[in-house]
Parts: C-alpha cells; sequence; structure tokens
C-alpha cells in the first residue's frame, strides 16, 4: 500500500528579551545554577507575575511576520501540572486567546511552492531544566531558565515530508531572525520543536493517530526522526496489524530510534483557566499599524532586490541573505562605497570560508563591514594585490584588526615599482633561455611559468597586471 | 451531579492527593453534596453572558524590559527541604 | 484610661505628643499577649525581642521628626498568611513547615514605612479556608467574648487579637468575608477595600482574583487611617489599581445628609438569626437619624452567589497551592521512594482536610469535561452578579445588609457539615466576587452578649463613603466601645 505521510508542529522560540517574562531576571544563557532566579520566577508564595512589554512587542510582531490575525484582546491561562521544572505547578500560557491565529507561512521545496497554515501563537513561560546526579542519585532543579519568554507556533498538519518541514524551519528561523525578536540557536534551545506524525493511506483524507516527538535538537535530527517515526508507524499498521497509540515519544538521536514517554505521564488533565494575576492585554490598531509599519524587509525580499538592484546571481543572493546578521554586513559594506559584486565576491569567497571553518555563526563575527571595505580598497588602489589581500583578510579577521597596519608591519604592499618589475622580468628571461626559445617557437602554454617565476622572485607583491604586461612586452619583443 | 468513588480518584491523582479509604468515602459523600448544591446555578440563564474572569477592566499592565540583579541564590535556597549550595533537589526523574 | 482602651489614632496622637513612648506602648501590648494567647491562641508567632527593638528604632525616628504618620509607633500585628522578611510565615499550615520568606510583602513594606511594629502574625483558618479559625495547624483561635466559641475567620486571630487588646489594630484578608465575618464575630471595625487597592504581593494567594488585604481596628477612623497608609498601585502586582488613594481620614465628615442607603430585602429572609436581623435594622434607623435616606429594594442574585464563590475559589486555590510540593521550601513528608510519592505524601499530610477538599472541589470543577458547566458558569453568574451590584448602585450610594446569619457558633459545631459552613458565608461572598468594599461594624450584642455585626457595601473605590457611614454610626453609638472580659465558658 501506498502511504502518506501527516506532519504538524509545535515549534518553542525563545524571545531575545533582556529580562524574563514575569520578573526581571536576566535570560542570558547559562550562569550557575539558580543564580538568574528570584522569589518570581521560582514561584515562592505570594509572589505576582508582571508582564514584560518586550514579549508582548515581540509576539505581535512574530504573529505579524507569519500573516497571523492578531487577537486584539489577549489573556493569559494557567496550565496546571506537577513536575520540578516547574516551580508554580502551573505554567503561565495562552489557551482560550493566543495573541496569533490563522497565520500563513510560504514555503519552497526545489520549485514547489506551499502555503503551510499556522492554527495559532501563544506567548508562555519556558520552565527549569533537571539534571540529574548520580553521585547522590538525585536530580538537581536548575531554575535559571523558568520564565524565559517563548512563543509557540502550532501549524496545521500541512506537511507531507521531512523536507517541507526542513524548509518550514528555515524559514521560520530566517524570518524571526531578521525580526530580531529570536536568536533561534538549537543547540542553545532557543528554537525547540516537536512533531506531531500521523499516516493513512494515500487518498485517504482521514487523519491517521498521531505520535508526538519531543527532544529534536537539530535539523538533521529531525528530518531522521520524521523518517524513522513515519516507517515505525506503517510498519505497525502493515507488518504487525496493530494500531499506533497516541502518546509521546522521545527521540534519541544516539540510537536513532524513537521511544515511547508513556510510563512517565500521568493523565494529561491541564485544567486551563484564565490567570487571575494578569490583566488582558489589548492591542490598538494603532499599535499594530506601528509595528507592521517597522517590520523589517526579510530574506526573500533582500534577495530579490540583490538580484534586481545589484545584478547579483539568485544563488549568491540567497547564500547573503542566509541569516540576517550576513545580510546587513553585505548592505553596510555596499553602503561604505565598495561595489557590491566585489563585496558579494569578497563574502561568498572569503568570509563565508573563513566563517566554515572556524564554525561561526555570523552574527558572532568582530570582524566589522569597515574592515572588509578598506581591503577591498587597497587592492583597487593597487596598494594591495588580490592573492595577499586574502592573506591579510584571514589575518584580521578574528580581532578586526587594522589592514593597512598589518600590511605595513609585514612589508606585504604592492610592489609599484615599474623599474624593478622589468629588471626582474629580464633577469627571469635571461636565466630560462631554453622556455624563452620554446615560447617563442608557439609553445604559449610557458607564459604562465614565466608569470610564476617572476611573481616568487617578486614575493608576490607586485601587481599580476603590470608583471603581464611587461613579461608579454619583453618576450614578444 | 453523581459523584463517584472512580471521579475522587481521578480529581486525587491531577491533586497529587492520596486518601485514605476512609478519608475518601467521607469526601466523595461531601463532595457530592457541595457539587449537587452547586447545581443551582443551572437555574440562572447565563445565554450570551460573557465570563467575567477579571472584575475591573484594567489592562496592558506591562513593565520594562530592563534587568533587575537576581536574588541571592543562598537566600532562595535557605528554605529548601533538602539542603544544597546549588539547587532544589528531587527524586530521580526519567530524563 | 488604660493604654488599651485607645484607639489606633489616640495611642498615635500620644505617642507623637510624647505622653506615651513607643517602648511603653509595645511593652504593654506583649504583656497583652503573654496574659491572653495561651487562652485565645490569636497568635501563631509572637516577637518579643524583635518588636522591642522595633520599638526602639522607630521612636529614635519619631523623635527625630523622620516618621509622620497618624499611626507612628502604634503597635499591630499581621495575619500569618503575609510574607515577612526572615519572620516564619506558615498560612497555618503544616505543609510550610518554618518558612521564613526572604522577601516582604508590599503590605509589610507599607506598615514600616509608617512606623508600624509589628509584635507577631496572627492565626487563622489553615491557607485562609474556613469561617471559623478552626482549621489551623497551630490549634483553633478562641473568641475572647467567650472562649468556647469561634472567633470566626478566617482571620479570626486578628479579630481576636483586636478584640481582646492584645493590639491597636491587625491586618487580616478577606476572599470571602474573611475580615468582615470574625470582625463581627469579635465586635471589631473591620474593612475589605476595594479590590486592586492594597497590592496582594507577598500575600500567599488563596484565590487571587478574590483575595484583598485590610484592616481590622476598633473604628471606623483607624481603618481610614490604615488604608490611607497601604492603598496604593503596587508595580509588583499587575492587578493593582491605578488609582488616587489617600484622604480617607481627612475625608470622615460624619454627614450623611443626602446618602441614599438600599437595604437589600433578600438578605433578611429564612436562615438569618431574628436578633442579628433586628440590630441589623436599628443601625439603619440610626443612619438615618444622621440624615441618610434608607429605603428597602430587591437584589435577586443571593442564592447564586454562595456556588459562585465557592466554584471560583476552590478552582484558583487549588492552583495556588499546587506549588506546595515539598521541593523548594516548607515541609517534605519522609519515607517516598519516587517523585510522585514525594508530592503525594508532602501534600497528603501537608495539607488538613478542609485545604483538601478545597483542592480536590477546584480541580473539579476545572477538570475536563466539567469546566464549561462549572468554572466558566460560575465566571457567568459573577458577571450578573457584579451586573446588580452595578445597578444597585445606580440608585444607591451604599448597601445596609447583615455580615453573618448568626453571632459566633461554638468551637466544633461547624466544621462538621462542610455545605452549611459555606452557605455561612452568604452575606460576604458576593462583595469579593463583584470586588467592592464593604465593611463590618459593631451594632450591639445579642442576647447571648455575643458581637453582632452590620455590614455596609460601597461602589468600586467607595471606601470614602464606606467609612464615613460607618464613622457617623460610630459618632452615635458606643458598640464599637464594648470590650470583652474574655472569660471561658461566659454562657
Amino acid at each position: 500500500m501506498d502511504w502518506e505521510v501527516v506532519i504538524g508542529l509545535e515549534t518553542h522560540v525563545e524571545l531575545a528579551t533582556r529580562t524574563k517574562i514575569f520578573c526581571s531576571c536576566t535570560t542570558e544563557f547559562g550562569g550557575a545554577p539558580n543564580t538568574h532566579c528570584c522569589p518570581v520566577c521560582t514561584g515562592m508564595p505570594g509572589t505576582l507575575p508582571v508582564m514584560n512589554k518586550k514579549v508582548l512587542e515581540y509576539a505581535a510582531k512574530a504573529s505579524l511576520a507569519l500573516n497571523c490575525e492578531v487577537t486584539r484582546y489577549c489573556k493569559f491561562d494557567r496550565k496546571n501540572y506537577f513536575y520540578p521544572d516547574l516551580p508554580k505547578a502551573y505554567q503561565i500560557s495562552q489557551l482560550y486567546l493566543p495573541i496569533g491565529r490563522n497565520g500563513k507561512v510560504p514555503i519552497k521545496v526545489g520549485s514547489e511552492e506551499k502555503i503551510i497554515r499556522i492554527h495559532e501563537l501563544h506567548m508562555e513561560e519556558d520552565a527549569g531544566k533537571l539534571v540529574h546526579d548520580n553521585w547522590i542519585d538525585q536530580t538537581r532543579a536548575d531554575y535559571n531558565r523558568c520564565g524565559v519568554p517563548l512563543i509557540e507556533i502550532v501549524t496545521e498538519p500541512d506537511f507531507r515530508t521531512a523536507d517541507e518541514v526542513i524548509a518550514y524551519l528555515e524559514k521560520l528561523r530566517s524570518t524571526l531572525e531578521y525580526l530580531g525578536v529570536s536568536d533561534c540557536k538549537m543547540q542553545e534551545g532557543s528554537l525547540r520543536c516537536d512533531v506531531n506524525l500521523s499516516v493513512r493511506p494515500k487518498g485517504s483524507d482521514e487523519l491517521g493517530t498521531r505520535t508526538e516527538m519531543k527532544n529534536l535538537n537539530s535539523f538533521k535530527a529531525i528530518a531522521r526522526a520524521i523518517r524513522y517515526e513515519a516507517r515505525r508507524q506503517q510498519e505497525l499498521i502493515e507488518l504487525d496489524h496493530k494500531r499506533v497509540i497516541q502518546e509521546t515519544r522521545r527521540w534519541d538521536d544516539n540510537k536513532d530510534a524513537s521511544f515511547s514517554m508513556r510510563s512517565k505521564e500521568n493523565a494529561q488533565d491541564y485544567r486551563y483557566f484564565p490567570e487571575p494575576d494578569i490583566p488582558p492585554m489589548e492591542l490598538s490598531e494603532a499599535y499594530l499599524d506601528e509595528l507592521r509599519a517597522n517590520l523589517p524587509e526579510m530574506a526573500e525580499a533582500r534577495q530579490a532586490r540583490y538580484v534586481r538592484a545589484f545584478g547579483l546571481p539568485e544563488y549568491d543572493a540567497g547564500l547573503l541573505t542566509g541569516t540576517r546578521a550576513l545580510s546587513d554586513f553585505f548592505e553596510e559594506t555596499v553602503a561604505l562605497g565598495i561595489a557590491p559584486k566585489e563585496a558579494a565576491n569578497w563574502m561568498m569567497a572569503d568570509l563565508l570560508r573563513l566563517l566554515k571553518e572556524k564554525g561561526m555563526e555570523p552574527k558572532e563575527m568582530l570582524f566589522a563591514p569597515e574592515t572588509l571595505a578598506a581591503i577591498i580598497e587597497m587592492v583597487s588602489d593597487g596598494k594591495l594585490n588580490r592573492g595577499t589581500a586574502s592573506k591579510v583578510f584571514e589575518a584580521v579577521f578574528d580581532n578586526n584588526g587594522d589592514p593597512a597596519a598589518y600590511v605595513k608591519d609585514h612589508g606585504l604592499e604592492q610592489i609599484n615599482d615599474t623599474g624593478l618589475v622589468e629588471s626582474t622580468v629580464a633577469e627571469i628571461l635571461a636565466a630560462n633561455p631554453s622556455q624563452v626559445i620554446e615560447y617563442r617557437g608557439g609553445k604559449e602554454k610557458l607564459f604562465g611559468f614565466f608569470v610564476g617565476q617572476c611573481m616568487r622572485a617578486l614575493k608576490g607583491k607586485a601587481d599580476p597586471k603590470a608583471v603581464n604586461e611587461v613579461l608579454r612586452r619583453q618576450l614578444n619583443g | 451531579m453523581n459523584i463517584t468513588p472512580e471521579l475522587v480518584d481521578y480529581v486525587s491523582i491531577l491533586s497529587r492527593l492520596k486518601l485514605e479509604p476512609e478519608e475518601k468515602a467521607r469526601m466523595t459523600g461531601e463532595l457530592e453534596q457541595i457539587i449537587g448544591y452547586m447545581d443551582i446555578l443551572n437555574q440562572l440563564d447565563t445565554t450570551d453572558i460573557e465570563p467575567m474572569s477579571h472584575t475591573f477592566p484594567v489592562k496592558n499592565v506591562l513593565r520594562e524590559d530592563e534587568v533587575v540583579p537576581s536574588f541571592p541564590r543562598e537566600a532562595l535556597l535557605a528554605g529548601a527541604p533538602v539542603p544544597d549550595d546549588e539547587a532544589y533537589l528531587v527524586p530521580k526523574t526519567v530524563e | 484610661m488604660s493604654l488599651s482602651d485607645l484607639t489606633a489614632l489616640e495611642l498615635g496622637a500620644k505617642i507623637k505628643a510624647g505622653e506615651v513612648s513607643v517602648p511603653e506602648a509595645t511593652r504593654a501590648a506583649l504583656d497583652a499577649i503573654e496574659a491572653k494567647n495561651a487562652e485565645n491562641n490569636a497568635f501563631i508567632t509572637v516577637l518579643n525581642n524583635r518588636a522591642m527593638a522595633e520599638a526602639e528604632e522607630i521612636q529614635k525616628k519619631i523623635s527625630a521628626g523622620e516618621l509622620t504618620s497618624p499611626l507612628a509607633g502604634v503597635p499591630l500585628a499581621i495575619k500569618d498568611n503575609i510574607c515577612t522578611k526572615g519572620v516564619k510565615t506558615t498560612c497555618a499550615s503544616k505543609i510550610l513547615g518554618d518558612f521564613q520568606p526572604p522577601y516582604n510583602a508590599t503590605l509589610t513594606e507599607k506598615i514600616h514605612a509608617i512606623g508600624g511594629v509589628v509584635l507577631g502574625k496572627l492565626n487563622m483558618d489553615e491557607f485562609a479556608m474556613g469561617s471559623t479559625s478552626e482549621t489551623s495547624y497551630y490549634g483553633a483561635t478562641r473568641n475572647p467574648w467567650d472562649l468556647s466559641r469561634v472567633p470566626g475567620g478566617s482571620s479570626g486571630g486578628a479579630a481576636a487579637a483586636v478584640a481582646a487588646r492584645e493590639c491597636w489594630y491587625a491586618i487580616g484578608s478577606d476572599t470571602g468575608g474573611s475580615i468582615r465575618q470574625p470582625a463581627s464575630y469579635c465586635g471589631v471595625t473591620g474593612i475589605k477595600p476595594t479590590y486592586g487597592t492594597v497590592s496582594r504581593y507577598g500575600l500567599i494567594a488563596y484565590a487571587s482574583s478574590l483575595d484583598q488585604i485590610g484592616p481590622l481596628a476598633r473604628t471606623a477612623e483607624d481603618c481610614a487611617a490604615i488604608l490611607d497608609a497601604i492603598q496604593g498601585k503596587d508595580p509588583r502586582d499587575g492587578t493593582s489599581l491605578d488609582v488616587p488613594v489617600g484622604g480617607l481620614l481627612s475625608g470622615l465628615s460624619g454627614d450623611l445628609t443626602g446618602m441614599k442607603i438600599g437595604i437589600p430585602v433578600d438578605c433578611f429572609g429564612d436562615g438569618l438569626d431574628g436578633e442579628v436581623s433586628q440590630k441589623v435594622l436599628a443601625a439603619a434607623e440610626v443612619l438615618k437619624e444622621r440624615g441618610a435616606e434608607v429605603e428597602e429594594f430587591r437584589l435577586p442574585i443571593m442564592e447564586y452567589v454562595v456556588p459562585a464563590y465557592y466554584i471560583i475559589a476552590a478552582a484558583e486555590a487549588s492552583s495556588n497551592l499546587s506549588r506546595f510540593d515539598g521541593v523548594k521550601y516548607g515541609w517534605r513528608a519522609e519515607g517516598y521512594s519516587d517523585l510522585t510519592e514525594l508530592y503525594n505524601k508532602t501534600r497528603t499530610e501537608g495539607f488538613g482536610t478542609e485545604v483538601k477538599r478545597r483542592i480536590l472541589l477546584g480541580t473539579f470543577v476545572l477538570s475536563s469535561g466539567y469546566y464549561d458547566a462549572y468554572y466558566r458558569k460560575a465566571l457567568q453568574v459573577k458577571a450578573v452578579i457584579k451586573e446588580a451590584f452595578d445597578r444597585a448602585f445606580e440608585k444607591y450610594d451604599l448597601l445596609l445588609m447583615p455580615v453573618a446569619p448568626t453571632t459566633a457558633p461554638k468551637l466544633g459545631e461547624s466544621l462538621s457539615d462542610p455545605l452549611k459552613m459555606y452557605l455561612s458565608d452568604i452575606y460576604t461572598v458576593s462583595v469579593n466576587l463583584a470586588g467592592l468594599p464593604g465593611v463590618s461594624i459593631p451594632c450591639g450584642l445579642d442576647s447571648k452578649g455575643l458581637p453582632v455585626g452590620a455590614q455596609l457595601i460601597g461602589p468600586a473605590l467607595g471606601e470614602g463613603k464606606v467609612l464615613n457611614a460607618a464613622h457617623a454610626y460610630q459618632q452615635e453609638t458606643d458598640f464599637h466601645k464594648l470590650r470583652p472580659t474574655q472569660k471561658g465558658g461566659a454562657e
């Protein structure tokens, strides 16, 4: 039988606010256990939550950017369950009036375009972390992450393949990153994704029983988990003639398999009710208009503009707009007067390569657009040749050093002394008489050999164009 | 509303309360009586009435996103039932 | 006249004039507590040394002119569900153990700011759930008018301590009548202010949408002065109202000319003790003599207020009390083998029966399949109740009704029938549901010699009107000056 896989996603994204959602503790990642805490976020008796203005703004922006209808009058609700990572034993979340509903995210897989529908986007607080200590055989609860603001974005079951899921997540990550509302770092847990998956015979309109998979820590893990779970469900039905059980499963990336978490979970009855401690929030049309007017240009729009206005190839424009930090770097470089194509070439060839080698994100680099512009200008001014410039780039990249100083300190200035070039070429030709004869006899390939010899003698600092010219004149002369 | 022992068990599990048989039997009867009395609300027609969770029309009570130094950890942990310098301790939880 | 017979404002004036020192007043109060607490059990914690040290400090500040409140230096006590930094705060529950909050409630800070000397923490029903102060893990509080009787609840310790002259005023909390009903049983004046006018930050929550802190004292004037000190917008409490407060004391004119007072006849029917009814209606006559117009009207919601209240309060309580799980603070049971057992044992052994009953009830009304029929319905009924009050206040400045159907019952009479106990809250809970201010004032003694209270209810933010009428009444009558003898078995 042919099977169709049906997938919906629940994505939790930590918002990049300075402080937690309901108290003024820092949201900074890491920190010794329980040092980013106060009586409010550790759920001490009598304490009360007070909503962070920025969280509302970021959640509203995200809703707008994902084409959601924004709920003008929204409220928080309590979700009640006992677990030691949740100190109040309830999570302040939104059930009845989430901030965003009925959104749409267009994605593209290969040449096919598709709309993923967003069921809802809601605000909530993150839980703490539990770490088991084998020495004392007890689990330690660390509440530093408690109260870090999250938005949860729930899609309709619109995905049919892992590729679609990844395309959506890439789009989501890019959108939220461009908005500046989240870092979206999966390795730090600021973007986390649960996969709801079911299978059904192709052509069927009915949804099968779904499972929910958690603990998916990378895009690769998500793709693998989807393939695994789809196969598991198909085999369960087809080979074992069993039914899929609606349950939560934990993905184990090392074992490349998912495992049922059923034993741990009790009856799921969260007893949601309106949070009495937080007054409702009303979003005025004027407020939303202002947010709308200030939404930044997103990756796709920038990519199109780079192709249209700067004549960049679509592929290059796509790479340059991969993250907001990279794209901003490009635009700032261009704004310093550098030709867009030249800036793009440098970024594609040198900058992206270095970032990849160093395993760095663009936003983490110290290297500034001004520095790149300076290097490019030194080349165009003839002070530095292109090959040496790459080395200078590499040398100053880490600490955003001064390229002019580096060139000076290392004596890398381009040799523009025509006399020296003339005499060096003459020396090389005199030292290689047989090759000169062969060249003049028609073996033109040897031209490269002469260039190499000359450049070596000039320690790579000459302008290759000048060397070529002089060589050609002397050889032909 | 008929309150069965099974319903009391279910609600007890959700509340993390484990009643002794005698207490459970008494509680079942009392809850049945109390909840039975509450059914009087059904005499009031509330069609089209918006449920009122907040009494006064206060809205948009928001604070600025400005960091305030966190609390001294010793002070937070001082009241923990199991002493530890860094964290709150619980029996092993499956991770 | 002994110090203990002074009102809080009278004592404050004598302290200001240098006629009485703060340590002197504090010593007198601590001596009274020493003499009476063993009998009436109004206090859970008495801060002997700490209060004396505080008194010395405050006296210095008063002498230096740094404290100018009319209540500066006047000793008081605080209900044990309000957080006091470094001082045990128990909610009268085993589950909080020896919990010493590392922070103060906003209320506590405001009391410090005016130079109040905190004598100790007051007994109450466990987690403020009860109408008798018998559900305390620390033993029942007894009524100073008759030690075989309850002081009411949940702020029973507060009412008893003020009535027994162990402090000049007390701070309590009122979720469904917990200030007004014990005030009425103990013959003191107590006001529940408009929801949101006193910060709840640091008040250990029972039902967040209904809880409100307020004072219990000898007179309406004292209550006005205390509210002037403790009301106000608090950035730490999102539900606190951003409205102008203060000026209540200076606004007490006692002039009721033209004031319209409505008496809901629905509150004077079956179930109301005849003597109570008669005393409350007699109070209406006094108010009339002072210039008020009094009129009867229908408030056709009374049969719904108790169910709506208990559904909403229990639902919020079931959630608010989930944090007491033996992990972060307070008491933890022994002999558990895993996490679930730790939770179950700690909560089952740590909470008393009434608290468990309300947690189960609250969990039920929120659970899947019952939410709409009970919780959502109760929120709709709440809207109906609020609307009924709004309509009443279009016609009347104030409403007058009883506080409780009877005077103080004997210890042990109420807990055996929880539903009957809940129903006795009928005259107080609607005020919390509608967020309104309500004061209980002594209006005489019944034939058993027990105090009767009358309740004046105002529109939202109508504290001034409520207290002015209470003040006018107290200018005409001496019921608030009666003092109990605190003798056991007075019958």
